[in-house]
């Protein structure tokens, strides 16, 4: 088939910065973007950088932004995205930055990694064979073990993106689904003994509470690890496990109020009940947020009126909380 | 000038094995990868690991070894395998309280499956992602262990040799284009394997051989290098891996009459006998007509959808983004695709060679547990308990030995041969395309059958892609991340495999393992009984022969 391929091109060692590139290739339709990316390399312009080894969505290199979304380049075919003569936009990840055309630095990315402490803690001595644990468990841990750490998750990530256009207070610091799936895979592991602490610090500002539930990270994850789930899931243990004295939780719980209440989601209360009331020190630095939403939002904003079907919310609140009741360890939440 | 005691080339499961026992040893440790540890192709194993812990079946370590030498045909070093299997059981316990998740039995202890070759359900597995879930558990813990310094996304070129020994290596640190030499008193070769030789391959485009050439060029021989395995079940089209797993769990093979042709050629494990036997019935099936479009197929319907979904998902995937086949609904054309080399640097138990201060350990290493054919789930095994030993030996070696020289002089010959090529004009002579020409040459000629009229062609023609590799040229001229300056690399380091592999297959005059020649299709044991060595010459490689170390299973008929 006779495709466009429209490559974000970037060079440091160029002047010209950024700028797109656009290559007319005619090849088999079941090329991948991957393979299509590899012809150009080998045949048109061997300049063009990218990462790229297994070809078959293992090891996790080639993690790109297609079309606007970060796919795996070797798992997106190209008849899937654009018919005949068509173009596919193509350029590297979000969320990271660039070091030439498609290759990000990966480094912020792994720093993340590292700081949920990834590897198995196990308190007192290790059994002299293997743990004895239930074959559920490590099956269900398989579903997060598949993570191949390529990066689509933190490149779509529109937390990481509000945190890098709205610049300090808001520096990047979330520590991103990635990590955060790679937390669950040990906070779920009945061998690690430090799932209160590990659920303590991530309940922690940056944690699995700044997630916005956008659902970006499920969509966008090549290898079905569901990373907000992960989070949602954590917060729910990290509850259970008594961990309630957060700005997240308390945030959650104004929220739940505030919609019980009024059926609206009243904004306005969540940040200071949130930090606290008293919390000059939180407090001062978000006003101007606070005034900007007060700006855009208008009357709506300060004085939300009620809902008509306030009733009927209610009933929700309601149904879930004696469904939770009744069957604790269904996944829903209110 | 960057110095340690001991430096580890490659971040797969051996690299990072022999990098934690280094540490563990005491010494200053790094490691240096040309891509990020978990992009390393050990993520790609997927069937499992095997260890003979069924004792109350039967199964022990000498079960196991003697399958593992019937498996080699009896090429591979019977002491060597004899360690190879003694240690496996306290491997699998070290990683599985490392964190691997390894699927449980009902009662919660470790499970197994079926392999090919094997007497015993013995293979360890997480799924069909064993290797993947294997290579993030070290790199767990070699972020755990944060004094190993990891050189990442840094290629090297060539070995720094004094004295008589190796002393470190020359570098390429990808984000810059400068070249370093790194100081060692060790070296660790872990590499990985080279199957970009040939195209197509199952091996990701990272496997190129890099640490067999780098010490073949620094004098250390290279053995068993005709021993290519094809695996039985490659993706129609892509080549892409399907795991033994599928066969392990009772998936059948059929031919285009809908026969499970395996019956006739082994009769008693059919679609478990081992890789060589399995491809060599496939390719003859497919040879005389009783194929399907070139394939065979690999049907696992009969196994549920249940199993296949939760211990055969990755299988299951590869088939449906690639092929669009629903592996629960219909089977799956696939055919012997190159895999994996038994041969490689010529190593003691140890990891050590006949250069001082050089060692080597996974699938670049040739001890050898693995002879004329590995069998599955053996390779992630090889990789732990010779990474390991490596890592220790090597460990222990620089701490008896002084540091080595400073001379910054050591990169000039690396230098000059990059300006070089940055200086050399456009011609059209391109290294990737020079490589997929070689590719598709050495499976054609160096292939599952082989004889010596095509065998002796290739050795001409690699001389011609030699040639031709002298002329070719770079698009990208820039420092910054050069992946094209990389092909050019690489293509070196494969025209070295390539030139072993054929120079070895033309030599050895019988069929034995992965190895068949049409021409001499018997195993000739008064002749061959040997290992083949390869030494570098600039005029290509010179042949020598190792007695092969029998210690208590001789040589006896193969069958399945």
């Amino acid at each position: 088939m006779q495709v466009n391929l429209k490559i974000r091109r970037y060079n440091p060692e160029r002047e010209d910065g950024v700028y797109w590139q656009t290559y007319s290739l005619d090849v088999p339709s079941q090329f991948t973007v991957l393979d299509a990316l590899m012809k150009i390399r080998e045949e048109i312009d061997g300049s063009l950088a990218l990462r790229c080894s297994c070809r078959s969505a293992i090891c996790g290199s080639c993690s790109m932004r297609v079309d606007g979304h970060a796919k795996l380049a070797c798992k997106t075919k190209l008849n899937v995205l654009t018919e005949e003569g068509g173009e596919i936009s193509v350029e590297p990840m979000g969320n990271l930055p660039v070091i030439k055309d498609l290759v990000t630095d990966m480094q912020p990315f792994w720093d993340k990694v590292r700081q949920v402490e990834p590897w198995l803690q196990a308190e007192g001595p290790a059994p002299e064979r293997e743990y004895r644990v239930p074959n559920e468990a490590m099956v269900h841990l398989t579903d997060v073990m598949n993570c191949i750490m390529c990066g689509a998750c933190v490149s779509d990530c529109t937390v990481l993106e509000a945190e890098l256009k709205y610049g300090k207070p808001y520096d990047q610091t979330f520590i991103a689904p990635a990590a955060l799936a790679k937390a669950y895979r040990f906070v779920a592991d009945p061998r690690d003994d430090q799932q209160r602490e590990r659920l303590k610090k991530l309940s922690e500002p940056s944690g699995v509470y700044d997630c916005t539930h956008c659902f970006e990270c499920v969509e966008v994850c090549p290898k079905g690890v569901a990373p907000m789930d992960r989070i949602l899931k954590m917060r729910e243990l990290a509850v259970e496990a008594g961990i309630t004295d957060k700005a997240g939780v308390r945030h959650a719980k104004a929220a739940e109020q505030s919609i019980k209440a009024s059926g609206r989601n009243y904004e306005l209360t969540f940040y200071p009940k949130s930090v606290g009331l008293f919390n000059v020190k939180e407090l001062l630095p978000a006003m101007p947020t606070g005034l900007a939403f007060v700006r855009k939002a208008g009357t709506r904003f300060l004085l939300p009126h009620k809902a008509e079907n306030v009733q009927k919310i209610q009933r929700v609140f309601k149904k879930v909380g004696k469904r939770n009741k009744e069957n604790p360890n269904t996944e829903g939440q209110a | 000038m960057p110095q340690h005691d001991v430096v580890v080339v490659g971040a797969g499961l051996a690299g990072m094995r022999a990098a934690l026992e280094a540490l563990d040893q005491g010494v200053d440790v790094a490691i240096i990868s040309k891509v990020h540890p978990v992009r390393s192709h050990s993520a790609a194993a997927q069937g499992g690991i095997n260890a003979a812990m069924g004792q109350e079946e039967g199964d022990n370590w000498e079960v196991h070894a003697f399958d593992t030498v019937k498996g080699s045909d009896y090429l591979g070093d019977q002491d060597a395998i004899e360690l190879l299997c003694q240690e496996a059981g306290e491997h699998i316990i070290e990683m599985e309280h490392m964190g691997v998740i390894f699927n449980r039995d009902e009662e919660g202890y470790l499970a197994r499956r079926g392999f090919g070759g094997a007497s015993y359900a013995r293979t360890f597995f997480v799924a069909d992602i064993t290797g993947q879930a294997m290579l993030h558990v070290l790199y767990e813990q070699v972020l755990k262990h944060h004094q190993i310094k990891v050189y990442e996304e840094w290629f090297v070129t060539s070995l720094i040799m004094e004295d008589g020994r190796c002393a470190g290596v020359v570098a390429l640190e990808l984000l810059t284009g400068r070249l370093y030499p790194i100081r060692a008193k060790a070296v660790i070769l872990a590499t990985g394997g080279l199957g970009r030789v040939y195209e197509p391959s199952t091996n990701g485009l990272v496997c190129s051989g890099d640490g067999i050439s780098l010490a073949y060029r620094a004098g250390a021989p290279v053995m068993d290098m005709e021993m290519v395995q094809y695996h039985p079940t490659t993706l129609k089209e892509s080549g892409f891996l399907m795991s033994e797993a599928a066969r392990g769990e009772g998936a059948y093979l059929t031919n285009s009459g809908g026969e499970r042709f395996m019956q006739r050629y082994a009769p008693n494990k059919v679609e478990l006998a081992a890789r060589d036997v399995v491809s060599r019935a496939e390719q003859t099936e497919i040879d005389e007509g009783r194929g399907i479009d070139g394939c065979v197929l690999l049907d696992s319907r009969h196994l549920g959808k249940e199993l296949i979904h939760s211990r055969l998902h990755q299988e299951y995937d590869i088939a449906m983004t690639y092929l669009g086949i629903d592996m629960v609904e219909q089977p799956v054309p696939v055919r012997p695709g190159v895999h994996y080399i038994m041969g490689g640097i010529k190593t003691d138990v140890d990891g050590a060679m006949n250069i001082a201060g050089l060692y080597a350990a996974g699938e670049c290493a040739c001890v050898s547990v693995h002879g004329g054919n590995r069998l599955g789930a053996n390779s992630l095994l090889d990789t732990l308990v010779f990474g390991k030993r490596s890592g220790r030996h090597a460990a222990d070696y620089a701490k008896s030995t002084p540091p080595a020289g400073e001379s910054e002089a050591v990169i000039t010959p690396d230098e000059g041969q990059i300006k070089a090529l940055f200086e050399r004009a456009d011609n059209g002579e391109r290294a990737p395309l020079l490589r997929t020409e070689m590719g598709r040459m050495m499976d054609e000629h160096v292939g599952i059958f082989r004889e010596k009229k095509a065998l002796a062609q290739a050795v001409d023609k690699l001389k011609e892609y030699r040639e031709r590799f002298q002329r070719a040229s770079l698009h990208d001229k820039g420092k910054v991340y050069n992946t094209d300056l990389m092909f050019v690399l690489e293509m070196g380091f494969l025209l070295d495999c390539a030139d072993t592999i054929a120079a070895s297959a033309l030599a050895r005059e019988e069929s034995r393992g992965a190895h068949y020649r049409t021409d001499f299709p018997k195993r000739d044991d008064e002749s061959w009984l040997k290992h083949t060595l390869c030494y570098y010459t600039p005029d290509g490689p010179r042949m020598d022969y190792l007695p092969v170390t029998i210690t208590q299973w001789p040589p006896a008929e193969r069958t399945y």
